[in-house]
């Protein structure tokens, strides 16, 4: 006893530190997983132009807006994108918001020896082009003739078409830049199913954990009462409820919400059921480990790996339920940038083929995306894929 | 037929898997022959090739991920090895036929047996009809199941594990082959079982004269069944040769370990004077069984059915029986992990009815250590998370420093290095994931271990090794075990006293050394004479 003391004494001392790759701490069943991933390559392209894709839409306010990001006006610099100045600032009239579009505006801060930085695309989603040079829907700049924009060019003193504000994919019937639509309507869209499918696997892993580990009458119930849940057409609720409330982003989220978490019930519930047999399940009871320790230590990282399966096409099927929502005019409230809206407004005017064209590519490339990565998730995470 | 030549010629053959990041030499330079009636018998430890080469005898291999990049396995003369597919097809179950181990998955779940073995037999001999039946029910008789017109009907789940076996054997003798290769065919089987399925295969054999590739990793099996034997290791036969001549010289030092490789019986002795660790009367574990619309209860099946045991202080009581016997149940319940009835009394505390919390305090003096290594380390925890995760309970205001010390400590004593705790269970053998079970046990520094078949899914050399682990443990901190194994031989090593269970209840209990003298029931008997002599006993005495 005595000996085999002294000498684990020695070697606590000399005991190496835990491996760590990178700064993150990546176990080796991870590392595999990522290697798994890296290996389907549609799916790993798709990941970084879908991340790339996101990530520039995030910042949206300073690629598509209609407001310069940077004024520097009587030796002072201002940021318009991110502050609200009223016009008086720069010497303006009125306390309301300076419209920076305004030449008005625009006059007075290049009067002072200021100057504007503007972002690429001089449109927010809610900006009205008042100089179209076509009625609205107005095609794309670069497919309008000389003799179209001949008129608004010399109104605003430039020459022909090229020196417009461009409308790269044209406007929406309401004289609004499609293109900064999209930019902000990805990301609404985005956001809005990746919120969705963080809180609805929360609530649906929660909710199959319990029945799975505690199972008997706990399970029973829960289970019919899923079965109840599942069966209301949750489509018709929704259109009454969205006609009842309205319908802004968090409600729809909550609405959407009632019925999404169901999908991954069933999914957490087998996974326990299977993996609270487990030897080594018995192995932390017998130490006295607790119920709740159980359940996070022990079984939730056996049913994540289903659950992170599954993440992906969640994530897909709730942007497709916000569009379709939208689309039908019982989402997102009027005016705001969404990839539905762009849709009807593609039905409602199919002589601009902008409209529908650019709100069909763009939701077909993003769900399509995500798809590839889903199935590279699925690669990743499926065990078997170690020996080919 | 080449009538004076070998039946099964295997010469320098290699096995080669490619996976993504290499190659593994399964097997190198294997070479042996079969003689027509012989058996050979191919042994080794797991890991060691000996399934890969026969696999490779009838190509059942993953191919294209594995190769042979030399080698010729000649059958009467045909050369195998680059035989294209639809004409191996027609050695496979015709000239040369296999029985796997698991019995329990090599049937179709879905398929009357009677219908699996009319499967074989239009295939091969295209035999049809009311003669297909004849021929089935001839077939089962031959392999021993009683009523076998009436069993033809029975869907595998409602046969016992030897029955399955049985049938297995039935459906592989259908074309009368000249050779069977038998891969671990009765290591899934009780002990009482194996010998009945060894005694059948060397009756079949006698009448049928076919040739037999009999692959173990169980030295008394080769014993009583081969008369030649390939000990393999690392994908390398390193002795062969006349089975008799093998073990009683062995010329390589591996072939020497693995018949010294039998655990010594140098049990703890009974200590009737020490106190009582634990101690129940007259035990109960019944499941009811519900039947009906309304759920009632129309039985029970009795796991464990009145059981009174005593275990004192620094003794091994050892528990005995059959598979389905209780011994397991028996072992849950004494530690509150499944609901029974009756006291249970650990260190002069009762511990039934006590709750979660109350149970607590006595759970860091009552451990338990399970059967399979690779079912009962949680794959995604380090062993560090693993053996660390008992003191978080017990003992959570230790410091880190003093908690790492104490992990350290309890994986060195097991015969681990230090270092392995930052790995994770996958990276281990079974015999090491023994020892961190193990371990996990130990860092609480319990009195009182259950020990639920540690051994008997480890290889001969490691079982051993365990033992001698187990003993020295027990010695160093006079340690209590109640040891449930189905293996005699580990259980004589170990044990102090024995309980003898079957059906739930005890047959026979009594200081080790008298009972494994003089049994005193016949179930015993019968038990002893399957494990030690592997002798089946009489219809009747145990199951079949």
């Amino acid at each position: 006893m005595d000996a085999t003391t002294r000498t684990s004494a020695e070697t606590a001392v000399v005991a190496t530190p835990r491996p760590r790759v990178a700064g993150i701490k990546l176990s080796a069943l991870n590392a595999r997983r990522w290697q798994n991933f890296k290996a389907n390559r549609r799916g790993y392209w798709s990941f970084i132009l879908f991340m790339l894709l996101f990530v520039i839409s995030l910042f949206a306010e300073f690629i598509a807006n209609d407001k310069p990001f940077l004024v520097e006006y009587d030796g002072r610099y201002y940021f318009p994108a991110l502050v609200t100045y009223p016009e008086t600032t720069f010497g303006g009239e009125f306390e309301t918001a300076a419209d920076y579009r305004d030449p008005y505006v625009q006059k007075l801060i290049t009067e002072k020896g200021g100057s504007m930085l503007w972002p690429p695309i001089r449109y927010s989603y809610d900006t009205h082009n008042l100089d179209l040079p076509t009625p609205a829907p107005s095609p794309p700049t670069w497919l309008l003739t000389e003799a179209q924009c001949q008129p608004v060019a010399e109104r605003k003193g430039v020459k022909g078409c090229a020196g417009l504000e461009w409308n790269w994919l044209g406007t929406d019937d309401q004289g609004r830049d499609v293109l900064a639509r999209l930019i902000y309507g990805f990301r609404i869209s985005v956001l809005f199913g990746l919120t969705l499918t963080v809180v609805s696997s929360l609530v649906g892993v929660a909710a199959g954990a319990v029945q799975g580990y505690f199972g008997g009458w706990t399970d029973l119930l829960f289970q019919r009462f899923i079965e109840i849940w599942t069966s209301i057409p949750s489509l018709y609720l929704l259109l009454i409820i969205s006609s009842v409330l309205v319908p802004g982003f968090f409600v729809l989220l909550a609405i959407l919400l009632l019925f999404s978490w169901v999908s991954l019930v069933g999914l957490v519930r087998a996974e326990f059921l299977r993996g609270r047999n487990f030897e080594y399940i018995q192995a932390a009871r017998a130490l006295g480990v607790g119920n709740l320790t159980i359940i996070f230590r022990h079984l939730l990282p056996n049913a994540m790996v289903a659950t992170m399966t599954f993440l992906p096409f969640i994530l897909s099927s709730s942007v497709m339920t916000l569009t379709a929502l939208d689309f039908l005019g019982f989402g997102l409230p009027p005016g705001s940038p969404s990839l539905g809206e762009l849709l009807s407004q593609g039905k409602a005017n199919v002589q601009a083929p902008w409209l529908g064209l650019t709100g069909f590519f763009a939701v077909a490339i993003m769900l399509s995306l995500l798809i590839f990565i889903g199935e590279a998730v699925r690669d990743a995470f499926d065990p078997r894929k170690t020996f080919r | 037929m080449a009538n004076n030549g070998p039946l099964l010629s295997v010469r320098d053959l290699a096995v080669v898997f490619r996976h993504h990041d290499g190659e593994t030499r399964a097997v190198e330079g294997v070479s042996f022959d079969i003689n027509p009636g012989e058996t050979v018998a191919l042994v080794g430890e797991s890991g060691s090739g000996k399934s890969v080469t026969a696999l490779s005898v009838l190509k059942l291999l993953p191919y294209p991920a594995a190769s042979h990049p030399s080698g010729s396995i000649r059958f009467k003369g045909q050369e195998l090895l680059h035989l294209p597919e639809h004409k191996i097809r027609r050695v496979r179950g015709n000239d040369i036929t296999i029985v796997f181990q698991e019995p329990m998955t090599s049937l179709n779940p879905l398929h009357t047996i009677g219908q699996q073995i009319a499967e074989i037999l239009e295939l091969h001999g295209g035999v049809t009809g009311p003669a297909a039946r004849d021929r089935a029910v001839e077939l089962l008789t031959a392999v021993g199941i009683p009523d076998a017109q009436g069993r033809l009907g029975s869907y595998p789940h409602q046969l016992s594990g030897g029955q399955r076996q049985r049938v297995m054997i039935a459906m592989a003798l259908a074309n009368e082959p000249d050779l069977l290769i038998a891969d671990e065919p009765t290591t899934a089987l009780d002990v009482t079982v194996q010998a009945q399925i060894l005694t059948l295969i060397k009756d079949l054999q006698a009448r049928l004269g076919m040739a037999i590739l009999f692959i173990t990793h169980d030295l008394g099996i080769v014993r009583k069944i081969a008369q030649r034997v390939c000990v393999m290791k690392a994908g390398r036969i390193v002795e062969q040769g006349d089975a008799a001549t093998v073990f009683a010289q062995p010329q390589h030092p591996y072939t020497r370990a693995l018949v010294d490789a039998l655990p010594k019986p140098d049990p703890a002795p009974p200590m009737p004077q020490a106190p009582v660790v634990v101690k129940t009367d007259d035990l109960k574990v019944w499941f009811p069984v519900r039947r009906g619309f309304l759920r009632r209860t129309v039985g029970h099946i009795k796991a464990v059915d009145g059981v009174s045991v005593a275990v004192r202080k620094g003794e091994t009581l050892g528990v005995v029986g059959e598979s389905g016997s209780g011994k397991t149940t028996l072992g849950l319940a004494l530690l509150r992990l499944i609901a029974s009835d009756g006291p249970i009394v650990f260190m002069g505390h009762g511990l039934q009815g006590l709750t979660f919390r109350e149970m607590r305090r006595y759970r860091r003096d009552m451990q338990i250590v399970f059967q399979d290594p690779y079912g009962s380390l949680s794959p995604r925890m380090s062993v560090a998370d693993i053996v660390e995760e008992g003191l978080w309970v017990h003992h959570p205001t230790v410091p880190p420093a003093e908690r790492e010390g104490r992990v350290i400590r309890a994986l060195v004593e097991v015969g681990l290095e230090p270092e392995t705790r930052f790995r994770y269970p996958h990276e281990f053998s079974g015999g090491q994931r023994q020892r961190i079970s193990l371990a996990r046990a130990l860092v609480l520094e319990p009195s009182f271990i259950v020990l639920d078949e540690p051994t008997s899914a480890l290889d001969m050399i490691i079982q051993s090794q365990m033992v001698d682990l187990l003993r020295g443990l027990q010695k160093r901190r006079e340690l209590t075990y109640l040891f449930i194994s189905h293996d005699l031989r580990v259980v004589a090593a170990l044990a102090s006293r024995v309980v003898v269970m079957r059906h739930g209840k005890v047959v026979e209990e009594g200081p080790a050394a008298e009972l494994f003298k003089q049994p005193k029931t016949e179930y015993t008997r019968a038990l002893f004479a399957a494990a030690f002599d592997l002798e089946s006993a009489g219809e009747g005495v145990v199951a079949q």
